[in-house]
């Protein structure tokens, strides 16, 4: 992999006690990047250093090669597009889409830019719109038009989607990778989030933050079924926490913390042994929320009607994460 | 990012001592020169001094509870019941705010005092030998300020209804309140804050109140024009102990009436659903309400009416008749084609427009700092901006008086008295608390992405300003330098003491020509002022 977007042991110091990093990442080029983690995690102060709002207290940006560590926002060439999406409301979609255009050719060809923009997020004729009068998806369309129109080298997403309802959530999830997907040839992409199916969804690849540290980097299968750590484990999907004897009884070796994820946990005829407290109906499925012998509560997702509440059950994992 | 917080900070601590020297400097010499013991022991043991001192304080708080017995009522009748013309009148009688002072003043003599419209009219009927009455002194003073000063109330209360959560008010009924509980122990307390913001404008603006008192006052003198008297009278010494004297009852005044504010959380509390108008049922009651809000607003609007029909009548044509028997526009006429009368209006616009815009580059750059860069003396930058409010006009121009009259260029201490400059100085003084109110409050509101936005599309720093920063501002900035410029073009309090013939603005000529007799020219300059402060006013509240 060569790196087109290059984080050196980058590092930003708050107060003495509040520091983000030192983080190093490499980040290919047209690869989307989730930088996945808790709020406080220092996921928006990475995104905020490579947007050039915040000035790093030690290490090096480079983009192919040129260091723009010190460059200010507006010769970055990098487009942002912000969690409320910060459309200009005095202006129309157009002059918005249009904003980050000025100088770079005529009347026609700032039009025709214009256009293609808003055709790349399928807006085509949306112009004289007044900002105010669109929905909350469409907004987000125009910001993400905005940044792309300039044809940046790296595009910034904060929190792309937390201003959506829900149920527009997934679908607008796959439409925006589509559209980051079809600019160029792809363009390289960072984006913050703190929902794992989001970064899971839209991220080739994620690097999981937590208190200013880098936890870990890897593809959504590979954080999900080798996390490297705990915290990596338990904030990256559901996860089951076991050590000592019931971590024995699934098989661990001695004195080994065990993750395993619900679903890979079954009923048995033998195995950890338990009383069902309260069954979860998903449809499809059921979580069956079970509390061991020692007291530790665990949970299974397994058929929904596999077992009972108050029923005891014996649990046998068919895959264990050792750490 | 060290680098950039140094630069700001320099610029920071640049416009405080450019504000300080503005605001606080002036004041500083005033209260040093002012501990001169024979002007401090004639002050003392005059009692003159403590009449003038002791009516400036009951005149505030009476002008206080006057205004608020007109405007609360107003404000209820206004904002709960519906009634034929509610919407037009509810706004027509907010309309003294954007009047200047003076202006509302000789509006008010023209109808109500003793060779007024309705003194006239009765002396007319009764067959009188004299004027039925002679508006002069304390009554005169304070009738004028419940007059003027309603509107705040008004205003402030009609603010806090609209804000009420109609389902407070349902709470308390379902809570089994019936209306007067509601009234007392829900309404009330939420309009607190409301109640308490009025009463401190209101208070602060009777303190400072100089045209009332100087036109109607006679022999009776409150702090403000005792100190002009004063200072005419060449006892520079003992003006400036009273004035010490009167800044320290604005200052203890206003810490007073602040304790009584309560918390915010009242104000914070809900996002609610105001009370919607009522329509008033019964026929009776309802036409007993329509009456009352038109006798009301026609009331309160006669004298502005009056000043129109003054200005109407030449001069020297309305003697005894009940209603005047010319009417034409050789007022205007004259006002526009003499030079030596157009004179003042073009100094009264140059020097407002002047000092305007000085103070809204000025609370632009305070709003950059403290909101933006959140400087180290944002504390100070702000409260240097805040301060001229809390002080009366007459504080301040009696300071630049004898602060700018000395050569004394290391002391920072220039000869402008006498110049072209320091009227629009002294009106940039007073025109930092409107422009910096706005300012910085809209600049609060300024969502900080809008500006990294620009940036992150390759705007520098020039064109992100013209661009984004300046049209998000533009409400508190226009509404701030509208209020600003129409409170220079109708300034009396500082010009009084400041003005030079060659720069005597609109408020100076209106009083000569009062002196003079020439009613009608004094009218029509007051029907331009009242005219050109409600065009501009008009201007900078449109969304």
């Amino acid at each position: 992999m060569t790196a087109f977007l290059q984080i050196q042991a980058i590092e930003k110091r708050w107060r003495s006690d509040v520091t983000v990093g030192p983080i190093t990442l490499d980040i290919a080029r047209g690869e989307i990047l989730a930088l996945l983690g808790p709020s406080g995690s220092g996921k928006t102060t990475m995104l905020r250093l490579l947007a050039g709002f915040e000035t790093a207290d030690g290490g090096r940006i480079t983009v192919a090669n040129e260091d723009v560590t010190a460059v200010p926002p507006a010769r970055r060439r990098f487009g942002m597009v912000f969690q409320h999406y910060a459309l200009f409301p005095h202006l129309d979609v157009g002059q918005n889409v249009e904003f980050g255009l000025a100088g770079s050719g005529g009347p026609g060809a700032v039009n025709a830019k214009v256009a293609a923009a808003l055709g790349l997020v399928d807006l085509a004729g949306y112009e004289r719109r007044k900002v105010h009068e669109l929905s909350g998806g469409q907004q987000q369309r125009v910001a993400l038009a905005r940044a792309l129109a300039p044809e940046p080298r790296v595009l910034l997403l904060d929190e792309p989607l937390s201003n959506l309802d829900p149920a527009l959530r997934e679908r607008t999830r796959r439409e925006l990778r589509q559209m980051i997907k079809r600019v160029g040839e792809g363009i390289t992409t960072v984006f913050v989030t703190h929902e794992q199916e989001e970064a899971f969804d839209l991220g080739d690849r994620i690097a999981v933050l937590n208190n200013g540290r880098l936890e870990q980097t890897g593809t959504p299968e590979e954080l999900y079924e080798r996390p490297q750590n705990l915290f990596v484990a338990t904030f990256v999907g559901r996860a089951n926490v076991f050590r000592g004897g019931a971590a024995r009884a699934l098989g661990a070796r001695e004195s080994a913390v065990v993750v395993v994820r619900p679903e890979r946990l079954r009923f048995a005829g033998a195995g950890l042994p338990g009383v069902v407290r309260e069954r979860r109906y998903t449809g499809a499925a059921a979580f069956f929320l079970i509390e061991g012998d020692d007291h530790d509560r665990f949970e299974v997702l397994a058929e929904p009607d596999a077992a009972q509440v108050g029923e005891r059950v014996y649990v046998e994992a068919t895959r264990v994460i050792t750490l | 990012m060290i680098r950039n917080l140094r630069r700001a900070d320099l610029v920071a601590a640049g416009l405080a001592l450019l504000l300080a020297w503005l605001v606080i400097y002036p004041i500083l010499i005033v209260a040093g020169d002012a501990a001169d013991a024979t002007a401090v022991r004639a002050f003392l043991t005059r009692p003159g001094e403590w009449a003038a001192l002791w009516a400036s304080i009951w005149i505030s708080l009476v002008s206080v509870v006057l205004a608020a017995a007109i405007g609360i009522p107003l404000a209820f009748l206004f904002e709960w019941f519906d009634f034929p013309g509610r919407k037009t009148l509810g706004a027509l009688i907010a309309l003294p705010v954007v009047l200047p002072p003076l202006v509302g003043v000789i509006a008010f003599l023209f109808l109500y005092g003793e060779s007024g419209f309705i003194a006239r009219a009765i002396q007319a009927a009764l067959h009188l030998e004299q004027a039925p009455w002679r508006l002069q002194g304390a009554v005169a003073i304070l009738l004028v300020h419940a007059y003027s000063f309603y509107v705040y109330f008004y205003l402030f209360t009609r603010a806090g209804l609209a804000k009420l959560d109609v389902s407070m008010l349902e709470a308390a009924q379902a809570l089994g309140a019936d209306r007067r509980a509601t009234l007392f122990r829900v309404i009330v307390p939420l309009l607190r804050p409301s109640l308490v913001g009025a009463a401190i404008l209101t208070f602060m603006t009777a303190l400072g109140s100089f045209s009332a008192p100087y036109i109607f006052g006679g022999g009776f003198r409150v702090m403000t024009t005792q100190i002009v008297a004063t200072k005419l009278n060449g006892d520079l010494p003992l003006a400036m102990v009273e004035t010490v004297a009167l800044a320290v009852i604005a200052v203890a005044g206003l810490a007073i009436l602040r304790g009584t504010e309560g918390d915010d959380i009242l104000v914070a509390l809900g996002k609610g659903i105001a009370p919607r108008p009522r329509p008033i049922r019964r026929a009776g009651v309802r036409r007993l309400a329509t009456v009352a809000g038109w006798g009301l607003a026609i009331l309160l609007l006669l004298p502005h009416l009056t000043l129109v029909l003054v200005s109407l009548v030449p001069y020297g044509a309305w003697t005894t008749e009940i209603v005047p028997p010319v009417i034409n526009l050789e007022n205007y006429r004259r006002l526009f084609s003499e030079a030596e009368r157009l004179r003042p209006l073009l100094n009264s616009l140059w020097m407002a427009a002047a000092s305007t815009a000085v103070a809204v580059v000025l609370a632009l750059a305070g709003g950059w700092l403290v909101v933006r860069k959140r400087v180290a003396l944002r504390r100070v930058i702000e409260g240097l901006l805040a301060l001229p409010w809390a002080l009366p006009g007459t504080v301040f121009a009696i300071a630049l008086a004898i602060t700018f009259s000395t050569h004394a260029p290391l002391q920072l201490r220039f000869v402008l008295v006498g110049t072209s400059i320091i009227l629009p100085l002294a009106y940039l003084v007073r025109a930092l608390p409107l422009t910096g109110r706005g300012i910085l409050a809209s600049y609060r509101q300024l969502d900080p992405s809008l500006e990294e936005a620009a940036a992150s599309l390759g705007a520098g720093r020039w064109r992100t300003l013209a661009r984004v920063t300046l049209p998000q501002l533009r409400p508190g900035l226009a509404a701030g330098a509208s209020l600003a410029f129409v409170a220079a073009l109708g300034d009396i309090v500082a010009s009084i003491v400041l003005y030079t013939y060659e720069t005597r603005p609109v408020s100076i000529e209106i009083l000569s020509s009062l002196r003079l007799s020439e009613t009608g020219v004094a009218a029509a300059f007051g029907v331009v002022l009242m005219l050109v402060s409600a065009l501009v006013l008009g201007v900078g509240a449109r969304r």
